[in-house]
């Protein structure tokens, strides 16, 4: 994962082995719909330099591709833009020289309007149908691209290629798959790469990881002493973070690792075999598309009086009722109040089969407004309120809450959410997305 | 008499996660071949396990499925809230794991 660091030394001795490509993803939508919404990053900008500029050094003197998918995070062209600072400054401060391609994964809204006229538009999952309001309303909406558009830039002659929103395997797997590798083997290291170590034991983010396809196997190898790749680790981290354990969709691509074989090939490599891909009637990419949807105000407190504890969940509800009493001008269907009792089932909500608090217990509590103004506004009187709320047994009389912080209460901005996250139907696996050629350096 | 162990004790793996925004999934991992046997053939880890444990509707438990070349069990529910969504608890899907951890599975005494 671009950002997340690794050892220089594994990844010196990775390219001691000669490889064909470095391919890195930079992105994730596991922290939600508020980095392509925001259009911020997950990682910053000083790690991110710090691994480009191993990566395209090293790049530069193998005279290999470099392969970055989903840059920035979201892959957005504000996400792409932000990368290619970075990439630029690099390149100036070293003296390096790209052939350079930028694929922007930024989806025309009259392209969908007209897709979505077409009934080519289909949910991912538990979302609603898509509708003309909702493509209007998300701030940015990003395509996950497959590998056509990047085998396409490889075949411009792209050295660099900054690719916005991909699938995961697809930075890894373009080039074999352009080179005529079996496309179900090229997918499936691609997937095991993505995640950097995160194959081996011990599995980590931050460190590199090195593959090798042939003909009918592909193995992969732990780079760095301290950690092996074992059958286990990398067959666990076929199924991670996956619906279901051996069928993955990607675009144009269904794999079956059903029939898989993991076998040690030496004591820090693995050798898989059995990857398999099954026909797809038709081409479909994902979108993803995030909505600005309420602002949010919180405070974190601490509660250790153990009848007030035994009250805890009266005492939300109380609070929560006084806030419509209080705020009746405001329609209740505008806003929320919502606690998060840690100690109790902060971690879980409506999942936690348990009940019981600790002996202390924390409070996050939260409003969601439609402005920040008013998002301030009921958390102060909700917070104030719970200060004070009166409780049968009371003998804490003083206060009901120890707050972290002062001021207690923190403005945490907007709140976003995916309200785009479909599949269209395409005709050209590259017709959404957009290339451009330049010579960096 | 057969006796029982703690899944917890059993796996290698007791993980969560999300699988995209909307689902989140559950592996149970084992690092040899005669445990993952014995608890994928004791059955204990089903559809009406996971409704109760998690409280959930069947129709929200999209997957129950056994990968023998993993030696792992996934299972894949729906998120009550989305990712990063007004609501949710944990953005990640990191967390949810917990209730595995006390299932009893009958093993050869």
């Amino acid at each position: 994962m671009l950002g997340y660091g690794f050892p220089e030394a594994s990844f010196r001795r990775g390219l001691g082995r000669r490889p064909d490509v470095i391919a890195v993803d930079a992105g994730s939508t596991d922290a939600g719909p508020q980095k392509l919404g925001a259009g911020t990053g997950t990682v910053s900008r000083q790690a991110t330099k710090k691994d480009l500029l191993s990566i395209l050094a090293g790049g530069h003197e193998q005279r290999i591709p470099v392969i970055i998918g989903s840059a920035g995070g979201a892959g957005a062209k504000k996400h792409v833009g932000w990368s290619m600072e970075v990439i630029e400054e690099i390149v100036r401060e070293r003296r390096l020289a790209f052939e350079a391609a930028v694929i922007y994964a930024d989806i025309d809204r009259a392209y969908l309007h007209r897709k979505l006229d077409e009934s080519k538009i289909e949910p991912l999952g538990p979302v609603p149908d898509l509708t003309h309001a909702s493509i209007d309303g998300a701030i940015r909406i990003v395509g996950q691209m497959g590998c056509e558009p990047i085998m396409d830039a490889l075949d411009h002659g792209a050295q660099l290629i900054v690719a916005g929103r991909a699938y995961d395997p697809a930075p890894f797997a373009a080039l074999p798959i352009r080179d005529g590798f079996d496309p179900a083997l090229a997918m499936h290291l691609g997937k095991i790469l993505e995640c950097g170590a995160l194959c081996a034991d011990p599995g980590t983010a931050k460190d590199a990881i090195l593959g090798y396809l042939r003909d009918d196997h592909f193995i992969v190898e732990a780079l760095d002493d301290s950690r092996r790749c074992y059958p286990t680790s990398v067959a666990a981290h076929t199924l991670y973070e996956k619906s279901h354990p051996y069928i993955l969709h990607g675009p144009g691509i269904e794999l079956d690792l059903s029939e898989c074989v993991f076998e040690p090939q030496t004591e820090n490599s693995v050798r898989v075999s059995g990857s398999r891909t099954r026909a797809t009637d038709k081409y479909t990419i994902k979108l993803e598309g995030a909505s600005q949807v309420a602002f949010r105000t919180i405070f974190i407190a601490g509660v250790r009086d153990p009848i007030l504890i035994e009250n805890i969940d009266e005492i939300t509800q109380g609070v929560a009722d006084q806030m419509r009493e209080d705020y009746r001008e405001v329609p209740e269907s505008d806003y929320q109040v919502l606690f998060h009792i840690y100690g109790k089932n902060a971690v879980m909500g409506s999942l936690e089969p348990r009940g019981e608090p600790g002996h202390e217990i924390g409070v996050v509590m939260e409003v969601v407004a439609p402005t920040q103004e008013l998002a301030n506004a009921i958390c102060a009187t909700a917070r104030s309120t719970m200060l004070h709320y009166p409780y049968v047994g009371r003998k804490s009389t003083a206060g009901n809450l120890a707050f972290l912080y002062s001021p207690s209460d923190i403005s945490c901005g907007p709140v976003y959410k995916f309200t785009v996250y479909h599949l269209v139907e395409v005709d050209d696996p590259c017709e959404l997305f957009r290339t451009e050629y330049l010579k960096l350096g | 008499m057969a006796e029982t162990a703690r899944l917890y004790d059993l796996a290698k793996v007791l993980r969560s996660k999300n699988a995209g925004p909307f689902e989140l999934t559950l592996d149970v991992m084992f690092d040899d071949e005669e445990t993952y046997q014995t608890v994928k053939r004791s059955g204990v880890i089903n559809r009406d396990l996971i409704c109760r444990l998690y409280r959930v509707r069947p129709e929200d438990v999209y997957h129950v499925v056994s990968f023998d070349a993993a030696r792992a069990i996934k299972i894949t529910i729906k998120r009550p809230v989305d990712s990063g969504g007004i609501g949710d608890t944990d953005v990640y899907g990191a967390q949810q794991h917990a209730p595995l951890i006390d299932v009893m599975i009958p093993i050869e005494g």
